[in-house]
């Protein structure tokens, strides 16, 4: 009997398997299945305009949810990340309207100020040993507080910054091909989600991100610098969440300082849901993207059939529980 | 392998197909009303008011908003969503309206009448705004306080939040009022409680214990007030005189049982059925006044049961 697979893609099944694909193709089927399940109960579901709605809807969720998944695979965990993204959008806000400087220092400002924070966070956890669970819930709570009392507790609005709107709202894409308006939003989402899967996939930086999350201590006792390592991880993952501060600063033309708490739950729903597991050492950022594409389509179709409002928390947190359970089933087969 | 891929199509697949027939329930007129909350009761009259008015004037009504009023971007996907449906007319109570201002304008070139409701929406956008004087009424609860204190002594506010207009006109209908027809009366602070339960019951009771001649204390939501009426039992303070806002089992209790002297209501109800009359009545082409008014009420033990009253508190 002739082997089905060409013997050079023996070898290719055999990563893709290794990274989690297998989930990764379950997650897809499944939001095929939503898109088109959606599109037959509702005719106004499948639509350039709410296609677009739900692109825009994951943004910000998708590129915490990428950040987490960094932090995710490394055996740790971040629930700074809503409130780190709050942080860094009210900074922007203080850069931009408050000392009134120009467009891209702003930008640079929540990069460097989620960085800044995600080495906080590293550093509890690597150097300081408190466990990364109490670490990220001190830092959540200390940067809900500090966007609270740097913003004097009132929004601050992007009127006097021009421009600013367009980062998340404009659409570079619409700008030539004027019938598919996807925000550029959208757009610094995947640019986000390219260079994570480049870092995790490509570099040393990714390969020890995997290796802290499987085997720390191996990898001390073979001489790395763990410590040093962690904390690049994470301050790499604030400065990916202070894109997101951006994208949603941009969004609402405003930085909002009571929000972001329980933005970092839906986050982390995406990264399991897109196959990560939280025990560490395994994941992906295409099954974050598409686990967080799947809590978007979920919510946006269940408002499209005007599905009483109760019943889709309920049908959420359902999907969250089937899509980590088949994961469980799939890995407790192939162990 | 495949059991557990068909395991979970199958939860996609029920979750659709058992909402499916509501989706294509006829072609009558739909009306989405997107709120600045859900869960708390107050939106649960207002989705109330919108429920008999929909079964009044035959048309279709849904009531959605997010967790918490901080939710902004939760609020403009919602807001999305329901434009999606191409409805006739929506309601929408904005938690920050510039945020929501681009979809507002592209409902405008939809031809979607939309009808600012509660705190409203600062636009030109909306045909109306169904909401209440919270000025006017945080004025009344000054009235009375001061009324019920003897006109002198020391008072204390714990509001909702500072942002909101809600918040800022209560508090300010109040502080105003004070200040200019009551000079003996101090208000010796201005507290913010987020609305929350216990929070406020917090707050209520550190100023309790940082002013024991304090003769009053004003909360200007309904979380705020039971705060406060927490705090009192908790403290054993006697003879205070503590004016709430809004209803709710907890605050209808307090004042039937003279822990709290009264409060203010809104028409929650009349709110909810106004947004979706006035919408109706936008969609037939009919003139609607740019602003509406769904009133206000001063409630205490002698009055809670009356028939004008009990027909605008809820539990």
């Amino acid at each position: 009997m002739p082997d089905p697979l060409p013997t050079d893609s023996g070898g290719f099944f055999k990563r893709l398997a290794d990274t989690g694909a297998h989930q990764k193709l379950l997650a897809f089927a499944s939001l095929i299945l939503l898109l088109i399940g959606f599109s037959l109960a509702s005719p106004n579901f499948m639509q350039t305009s709410n296609m677009i709605a739900i692109l825009q809807a994951t943004s910000v969720n998708g590129v915490l949810a990428i950040a987490a998944t960094l932090v995710i695979i490394t055996g740790g965990i971040d629930l700074s990340v809503g409130t780190l993204m709050t942080f860094t959008a009210v900074i922007t806000g203080v850069v931009l309207t408050k000392i009134g400087a120009p467009l891209p220092l702003g930008v640079i400002a929540a990069i460097v100020t989620g960085a800044f924070c995600g080495l906080c966070s590293g550093t509890f956890v690597a150097k300081m040993k408190i466990p990364p669970f109490i670490a990220t819930l001190g830092m959540m709570l200390i940067l809900k507080g500090l966007s609270l009392i740097i913003s004097g507790t009132r929004p601050i609005y992007f009127n006097d910054t021009p421009g600013f709107d367009l980062i998340s709202r404009g659409s570079i894409i619409g700008h030539f091909f004027p019938s598919v308006p996807i925000p550029n939003g959208v757009l610094i989402l995947f640019i986000v989600a390219c260079i994570a899967s480049y870092i995790l996939s490509r570099t040393v930086l990714g390969r020890y991100c995997f290796a802290l999350g499987s085997n720390e201590e191996s990898m001390r006792l073979s001489g790395v610098n763990t410590d040093r390592w962690k904390i690049a991880i994470y301050a790499l993952a604030g400065a990916i969440v202070g894109v997101g501060g951006l994208l949603i600063a941009s969004r609402l033309n405003s930085a909002q300082p009571a929000l972001g708490l329980g933005y970092e739950l839906e986050a982390i729903a995406a990264v399991v849901i897109g196959g990560t597991s939280l025990s560490g050492g395994r994941g992906t950022v295409v099954g974050t993207l598409i686990g967080a594409l799947i809590m978007a389509v979920l919510t946006n179709g269940l408002r499209i059939l005007s599905v009483a409002q109760e019943w889709q928390t309920v049908v959420t947190g359902a999907i969250i529980i089937a899509a980590v359970y088949a994961d469980m089933l799939r890995r407790r087969k192939s162990e | 392998m495949m059991n557990k891929r068909q395991f979970l199509s199958a939860m996609a697949a029920s979750a659709i197909l058992a909402t499916a027939p509501m989706a294509n329930a006829a072609d009558e007129i739909y009306i989405p009303l997107i709120s600045k909350g859900f869960q708390h009761q107050f939106w649960q009259a207002v989705k109330l008011g919108a429920d008999k008015a929909a079964a009044e004037f035959n048309v279709k009504v849904t009531f959605e908003g997010p967790d918490s009023e901080s939710q902004v971007d939760k609020q403009i996907d919602m807001l999305a969503a329901a434009l999606a449906k191409k409805p006739a007319a929506i309601g929408f109570a904005a938690l920050d309206s510039q945020a929501a201002t681009p979809l507002l304008k592209q409902a405008q070139k939809d031809n979607i009448a939309v009808i600012a409701f509660d705190s409203g929406v600062d636009s030109d956008i909306p045909v109306t705004t169904a909401t209440t004087d919270n000025v006017a009424a945080a004025a009344l609860a000054a009235d009375k306080m001061a009324e019920l204190i003897g006109g002198s002594g020391k008072v204390a506010v714990i509001a909702h939040d500072q942002t909101s207009r809600t918040g800022i006109d209560r508090r300010d209908g109040f502080v105003d009022r004070m200040a200019k027809e009551y000079p003996d009366v101090e208000i010796v602070t201005v507290q913010y409680g987020g609305g929350d339960h216990l929070q406020s019951t917090e707050i209520a009771k550190s100023i309790l214990t940082a002013n024991p001649d304090l003769k009053g204390m004003f909360g200007t939501n309904e979380g705020s007030a039971i705060g406060v009426v927490n705090g009192v039992r908790e403290s054993g303070t006697e003879g205070l005189i503590v004016i709430g806002y809004d209803s709710g089992k907890a605050q209808k209790e307090a004042i039937r049982s003279g822990l709290m002297a009264g409060a203010i209501t809104q028409n929650p109800v009349g709110i909810g059925y106004e947004t979706v009359k006035a919408a109706v009545a936008a969609i037939n082409g009919e003139s609607v006044p740019g602003l509406i008014d769904t009133g206000f009420y001063y409630y205490d033990k002698s009055n809670i049961d009356a028939p004008e009253i009990a027909a605008v508190l809820y539990d």
